[in-house]
């Protein structure tokens, strides 16, 4: 297909750059906005509650209102935020390992190969939000549960892009060739495919980042894992179900543009790492 | 069409159902057999029993069986139907889910088809006008539902219609009081409303976003540029080439989101508290009602199945290409 030149160029508005500039201009933006909220969210604790402030209106005071306690929704939207970006990480490393370790069992041969598969479509065929709560019950539940139920079942994308990835790398001369060397398949799955899918790699783990965190405030809003008192964003959303009915908009709708937010930040990371390495939009 | 090989495709297709129903409920037994719920606990709901009480029970539900022997059970009672008992209901499982599901079919099955419909038709909106105010406000809208959580468009949803404009009730598939069986139409209808209406408003971005795209290609290449240069365009254009190429692919996609779609009606049942059979799973999942959330599990595999089916015959259908290489393997 012909890339046409459309305006998509002129909306970059303050001076004219080029693709690498501007994408990077954009994953350190958005990167510092999550790296300042996870760290304030870390060093938010005890936030103060004083019920003369009650329920009060988002004001210049309290950005995000108060809740029945009196405490700050803002910091408390924070310090959930800084809780569910520590969940995402962890268990997007947890994915990522399991995904990695798949994708390159899946090069040993046509039987290793099926097998990956069939564990993929095994864990695709139950809906995910039950998998999730599968899992974090076997854990037991609690924080623990919640980090490995996210962390053990996010891995099915990222691994179905590398077995497609390491499939077609197996054909090439050169693994053939290392084969007939007498080189070992864990060596050759090391040496000689890893390096190749370092950049799905990375692309994947960015990408996986917004769904576990959204999954995260999912299976907390259900009432699995944390305890009502952490400020996880879904503890927060489900205790302002509560207050609905009393018109308190204010508890449910900013934490939820906060989550919104971050997610959207992460796609936008992702998506231009994406750009960035993938070497035919790279060099516009 | 060759009945013979449409013959092999469904036995192929039945025994590869069979045997990941099975993986999924053996792999769904291990994973709950590992976790710290005692069934003599779960049933007791810390009620005081003597010693020898307990070892009764013990023996009843099987603490002491080998796994391997518990699976036997379980794939034998699962073969016949017999999912044991609800611990929370204390009713046979399969009258509970088939209950709670039939409630979910009408959510899911609507705001699948409003999603579907609604989602195609802002996406082939979008995609003939692309670049207008028309496509921006389209992509911002599927962007910004894709990474916004179902259950809080759902409060959202709720605090403007329910609290603010009071037009609809805040939840409960029937009003307080009424049995479901006496609920009249209309009772039903107005609670199904708000949940559908959100499952709808999540559900049809996947499908707008991929509409658009394929639309905005389509336009661009070069058959489209040999039919402007004919004197067709505008509607005609669009419909003659690119909703005729879009809209199957488009059904197998939509097709393939049962997964996503019983995911959303979890979400949105618990926050509408609609007594489907997402609400029912959550609250089997945290009153450790191990047989019930089981059989949850199951049925929504052999639901995402069918779904996978679906689109995988839609593709067939569609596409005489598949046709020809599925049987030439």
């Amino acid at each position: 297909m012909i890339r046409k030149k459309t305006d998509d160029k002129k909306q970059w508005f303050l001076y004219s750059a080029n693709l690498r500039t501007k994408t990077l201009v954009i994953i350190v933006l958005s990167s510092l906005v999550i790296i300042s909220i996870f760290v304030s969210g870390y060093f938010i604790r005890d936030i103060p509650s004083s019920f003369v402030n009650a329920n009060q209106m988002p004001s210049l005071e309290h950005l995000f209102g108060t809740d029945w306690m009196g405490r700050d929704m803002f910091q408390r939207t924070i310090a959930g935020l800084g809780l569910s970006l520590m969940v995402g990480f962890i268990a997007s490393a947890v994915s990522t390992c399991i995904s990695i370790i798949f994708g390159l069992f899946s090069s040993f041969n046509k039987f290793a190969d099926e097998f990956v598969a069939g564990i993929i479509d095994l864990f695709g065929s139950i809906p995910h939000i039950l998998l999730i709560i599968i899992v974090s019950i076997m854990f037991g539940g609690g924080v623990y549960g919640v980090i490995m139920g996210v962390g053990l079942t996010h891995w099915t994308p990222l691994a179905r892009v590398l077995r497609s990835e390491v499939k077609e790398i197996r054909t090439k001369e050169y693994i053939h060739l290392a084969h007939n060397l007498g080189k070992s398949k864990m060596w050759i799955a090391l040496k000689h495919i890893l390096p190749l899918i370092v950049s799905q790699i990375i692309v994947g783990v960015i990408l996986m980042f917004p769904h576990a965190i959204m999954h995260e405030a999912a299976i907390t809003f259900l009432g699995f894992g944390l305890p009502p008192h952490e400020p996880a964003i879904g503890v927060i959303l489900s205790e302002s179900m509560h207050y609905l009915s009393s018109g308190y908009w204010w508890l449910a709708f900013y934490p939820g543009i906060s989550l919104l937010i971050v997610v959207l930040l992460f796609d936008l990371i992702g998506e231009n790492v994406e750009k960035l390495l993938n070497p035919e939009t790279a060099q516009e | 069409m060759n009945k013979q090989k449409l013959a092999k495709y469904f036995g192929f297709k039945l025994v590869r159902f069979i045997i990941l129903i099975i993986a999924v409920a053996i792999f769904s037994f291990v994973l709950l057999d590992l976790s710290p719920i005692d069934p003599v606990n779960a049933y007791l709901k810390g009620a005081a029993v003597s010693e020898a009480q307990r070892q009764i029970l013990e023996q009843y539900f099987g603490t002491n069986v080998p796994l391997p022997t518990k699976i036997y059970h379980w794939i034998l009672n699962l073969i016949q139907g017999n999912l044991g008992t609800s611990l929370i209901y204390r009713a046979p499982v399969v009258d509970v889910i088939y209950q709670k599901f039939s409630a979910s079919v009408v959510l899911m099955a609507l705001s699948w088809i409003f999603s579907g419909v609604i989602g195609f038709a802002l996406g082939i909106l979008a995609g003939k006008n692309k670049g207008s105010w028309i496509d921006k406000v389209v992509k911002v809208y599927c962007y910004a539902i894709q990474s916004a959580p179902s259950f809080w468009v759902g409060m959202l949803i709720l605090m403007v219609f329910s609290v603010y404009l009071g037009w609809f009730p805040i939840g409960f598939g029937v009003p307080i009081g009424v049995k479901s069986t006496d609920a009249t139409f209309m009772e039903w209808a107005t609670r199904l409303v708000l949940p559908t209406l959100t499952l709808s408003l999540v559900g049809l971005a996947p499908i707008a976003m991929y509409t658009r795209n394929e639309l905005v290609q389509v336009l661009s290449s070069d058959y489209v540029l040999f039919a402007k240069s004919r004197g067709e365009k505008g509607w005609d254009l669009v419909k003659n080439h690119g909703i005729r190429n879009i809209l199957l692919p488009a059904v197998t996609l939509q097709f393939l989101s049962f997964s996503e779609l019983f995911g959303g009606a979890v979400m949105v049942e618990q926050v509408f508290s609609y007594p489907g059979i997402g609400q029912t799973a959550v609250a089997a999942g945290l009153q450790n009602d191990v047989p019930l959330f089981l059989g949850i599990v199951v049925i929504s595999a052999i639901f995402v199945f069918v779904g996978n089916l679906l689109a995988d015959i839609s593709y067939y259908l569609i596409d005489p290409r598949i046709k020809e290489s599925e049987f030439n393997d």
